[in-house]
C-alpha cells in the first residue's frame, strides 16, 4: 500500500516537473531552433493524443486523420481571408471556430465510414484523405488550388515568431490530453473501449455504440482541425499536398503505437520520442529523400520488437517485478 | 456540355472513354485481384501494394535502360524476382504480426512503402519516366477514333494473367489450399493446410501480378517514385467497392471504376475523374457497407 502511494507522489511530483518545463522551455531554450523544433513537437503531441481517443479507445484505426488537419488548416485561412484578419493575436481566436468546422465535417464523414468496421473502415478513411486532397486541389477558386493559399503574415520576429505558436499548440495539446483523461475515466470512455474489445458484445449489454464511436470521432477530428489550423497559420502558406499529407496521418498514428495504443501518456512519449528525430532526419536527409528509408525502418522495428508500445510493456515488466518483489525476504539462491 | 450539333461527335469521345476505361480497367483488375488475394488469404492491407507496383514499373526500366530489354519481355525476369521478393516481405514482415494483425499490417506495409519511395527516391529521383518501345505509338482505327496498340497488348496480358491465376485457384490442389485459407484460416489449417506457407506464396503471387501490373501501368503512364499513393487510394478503393477479399469483385469494380472515370473526364473534367472514384465509393457505402460482393463480416475487431 504504501509503494502505491510512493508511486503516485512521484508521478504527481513528475507531472508538475514536466508542465513547468513545457510553461517555461521558450525562456530556458529561447533560441529558435530549439523552439520550432518544440512547436512541432507539441503539434504531435496534441495530433496523437487526439487520434488515440478514437483509435485507441475504439479500436477504428483511421489513417486519413490527415484528412482533418489540412481541413482545419484550409478552414482557418479561408475564414481569416474572407473576414480580412491582420496577422496578431487575433487569428488564434478563429482556431475554435476551424476547429468546430472539422467536427463538422467529421460527424457527415463518420456517419457513413462508421457503417464500416475494421479493414473496411481503415481504408474508407484513406479515401476520405485523398478526396479532401483532390478538392483542394481542384477547388481553385476557393482553395487555390495547386498554388497554395496564403494567411495573413505573423507580425513577430526572429527567436520571437515561434513562442505564440509554441504556447497555443501547448494548450491545443494540454486540452487534448485534458479530454483524453477525461473520456478515459467516464462511462463514456469505459463504452468506447467495450467497442473496441467486443462491438457485437457491447451493442448486446446496451452500449450505444453508434453513438459513442461518432462522438469519438468527431472529439478527435475537432482536436486535429484546430492543430491543423494553428500550423496553417506558424508555416504561413498551405498547400494541397503538404497539409492532405498521408505521412502527417501514419505519423500520429506510429506516436500512439511506440508509447502504447490507448494509453493516456503514450501518444505524449510516442510524439516527443518520434517528432525530433524525425525532424532531425528530414533536415539532414530531406533532400535526397533517404529519410524516408531511416523513418521507414524505425517504423518497422518499433512495429516487429513491441507490438504493443512502450507504456504497455514497461507496465508489464512492473508488474511481473511486483510480484517477484517480495524475493528479497526469501532465502537466497531459490530461482525467481 | 457540348452544344447539341456535336452530338455524334460526343458520342464517340464517350465511346472512346469507355473503350479505353475498359482496357485500362484490365490493369487495375490485375492489379486489384493481387491485393484482394493478400487480403483474402492473411486477412491483411497491404498498403504497400501502389508501391510495389510502382517498384515493379522501375524495374522494367533499369533493364529497358540498361539493356534494351523489351519492357513486356521483361516480365520474364522481374516477375520471379517480385515472387521472391515477396515471399521475404510476408515471412519477414508480416508472418511476426500475432496479434492485432489487421491494425499492425497496415502500418507495416505503409512502412514499407515509404522505404520503397525512399530508396526509389534515391535511385531515381523524382523525375518522372515512362516504359517505352518502339511499337509503342502505333495505334489503329476504329469506329471513328484511334486506339494505341500498347493499351490493347497490356489488357491482353492482364487477362492472360488474371486467367491463369483463376487457373491456378480452381483447378489445382494449392488453389485449393489458398481458396480454404481465405475462407477460413482456422479450419484450414485443422485439415492440415500449411497456412504459413499458402499465405508466403500468396503473397509473392500477388507481388509478381503488381510487376505485371507496373509495367503496363508504366508503359501506359509516366511515374515517378511517389506515383504509389494515387495508386494505392485507388486500388483500395476497388477492393472495398468489390468486397473485400472477393476476386470477381474486385475485377468488376475495377472495370466499372476505370470506365467511369474515363468517362466522367469527358463528360465533365479530366480534374474530377478521380473524384468519382470516391463518390461511388461513398454511395455504395451506404447501400452496401459489404461492398458489391461481400460477405457481411461480424466478427471480433
Amino acid at each position: 500500500m504504501k509503494r502505491l502511494r510512493d508511486v503516485r507522489v512521484l508521478t504527481g511530483l513528475g507531472l508538475i516537473l514536466a508542465a513547468v518545463l513545457a510553461l517555461l522551455l521558450p525562456a530556458i531554450a529561447p533560441d529558435s531552433s530549439t523552439t520550432n523544433i518544440a512547436v512541432f513537437t507539441l503539434m504531435y503531441v496534441g495530433l496523437a493524443t487526439a487520434w488515440n481517443i478514437m483509435g485507441g479507445y475504439t479500436g477504428y484505426i483511421s489513417l486519413g486523420h490527415a484528412g482533418f488537419f489540412g481541413f482545419g488548416s484550409y478552414a482557418l485561412g479561408l475564414l481569416l481571408a474572407k473576414l480580412g484578419i491582420e496577422g496578431g493575436y487575433a487569428p488564434f481566436l478563429f482556431v475554435p471556430i476551424a476547429g468546430v468546422l472539422t467536427g463538422l465535417l467529421a460527424v457527415v464523414v463518420g456517419w457513413f465510414a462508421l457503417r464500416t468496421r475494421a479493414a473496411t473502415f481503415v481504408i474508407v478513411t484513406i479515401a476520405f484523405m485523398f478526396m479532401l486532397q483532390l478538392l483542394a486541389e481542384n477547388l481553385v477558386g476557393l482553395t487555390g488550388g495547386g498554388s497554395g493559399l496564403g494567411f495573413p503574415r505573423p507580425p513577430w520576429r526572429g527567436a520571437d515568431y515561434n513562442v505564440p505558436f509554441y504556447y497555443a499548440m501547448l494548450v491545443l495539446a494540454a486540452l487534448a490530453l485534458g479530454t483524453s483523461w477525461w473520456i478515459r475515466r467516464s462511462k463514456f470512455g469505459l463504452g468506447l473501449l467495450a467497442i473496441r474489445d467486443d462491438e457485437d458484445k457491447a451493442l448486446a449489454v446496451g452500449v450505444p455504440a453508434r453513438a459513442f464511436k461518432l462522438t469519438a470521432f468527431v472529439v478527435s477530428a475537432t482536436f486535429v482541425g484546430m492543430i491543423g489550423g494553428v500550423y496553417g497559420y506558424y508555416v504561413t502558406f498551405i498547400y494541397p499536398q503538404f497539409v492532405v499529407d498521408p505521412l502527417i496521418g501514419i505519423s500520429m498514428v506510429l506516436m500512439v503505437f511506440l508509447g502504447g495504443l490507448g494509453t493516456l501518456g503514450g501518444p505524449v512519449l510516442g510524439a516527443v520520442i518520434l517528432e525530433p528525430a524525425q525532424l532531425h532526419l528530414a533536415y539532414n536527409y530531406g533532400a535526397s529523400r533517404l529519410y524516408l528509408v531511416f523513418y521507414s525502418a524505425v517504423f518497422l522495428l518499433v512495429i516487429l520488437l513491441m507490438p504493443r508500445g512502450i507504456i504497455p510493456s514497461v507496465r508489464a515488466l512492473i508488474t511481473r517485478w511486483r510480484a517477484t518483489a517480495p524475493a528479497p525476504a526469501a532465502p537466497q539462491g531459490v530461482a525467481p | 456540355m457540348p452544344p447539341p450539333h456535336c452530338g455524334f461527335v460526343a458520342l464517340t469521345l464517350i465511346l472512346e472513354a469507355a473503350v479505353l476505361g475498359i482496357l485500362t480497367g484490365g490493369v487495375y483488375a490485375l492489379m486489384a485481384s493481387g491485393l484482394t488475394l493478400i487480403f483474402g488469404v492473411m486477412r491483411i492491407i497491404n498498403v504497400g501494394h501502389g508501391a510495389l507496383v510502382v517498384l515493379g514499373a522501375y524495374l522494367s526500366f533499369v533493364l529497358w535502360h540498361n539493356w534494351n530489354v523489351d519492357p513486356f519481355l521483361s516480365l520474364v525476369v522481374t516477375m520471379p524476382i517480385m515472387f521472391v521478393l515477396g515471399v521475404i516481405l510476408q515471412v519477414v514482415f508480416v508472418r511476426p504480426l500475432k496479434t492485432d494483425r489487421e491494425a499492425l499490417s497496415v502500418l507495416v506495409t505503409y512502412a514499407l512503402a515509404l522505404g520503397i519511395e525512399g530508396v526509389l527516391g534515391y535511385f531515381f529521383t523524382s523525375n518522372y519516366v515512362q516504359l517505352t518501345a518502339w511499337y509503342d505509338t502505333a495505334s489503329f482505327p476504329i469506329g471513328g477514333f484511334r486506339i494505341t496498340y500498347v493499351y490493347v497488348y497490356g489488357f491482353l496480358l492482364c487477362l492472360a494473367i488474371l486467367a491463369a491465376m483463376f487457373l491456378m485457384l480452381y483447378r489445382t490442389s494449392f488453389g485449393g489450399a489458398i481458396r480454404a485459407t481465405m475462407l477460413n484460416r482456422t479450419a484450414a489449417q485443422l485439415v492440415g493446410i500449411d497456412v504459413d506457407r499458402v499465405s508466403a506464396v500468396a503473397f509473392g503471387i500477388g507481388m509478381a501480378t503488381a510487376a505485371a501490373g507496373g509495367v503496363v501501368f508504366g508503359i501506359t503512364n509516366t511515374f515517378n517514385p511517389g506515383s504509389h499513393y494515387d495508386l494505392i487510394s485507388r486500388l483500395l478503393t476497388i477492393i472495398v467497392l468489390g468486397g473485400l477479399g472477393s476476386l470477381r469483385g474486385a475485377i468488376i469494380a475495377a472495370l466499372v471504376m476505370l470506365v467511369t472515370e474515363d468517362i466522367t473526364a469527358v463528360v465533365i473534367s479530366p480534374v474530377w475523374a478521380s473524384f468519382v472514384f470516391f463518390v461511388i465509393l461513398v454511395a455504395v457505402l451506404i447501400v452496401r457497407p459489404q461492398g458489391l460482393f461481400g460477405v457481411r463480416v461480424r466478427e471480433r475487431i
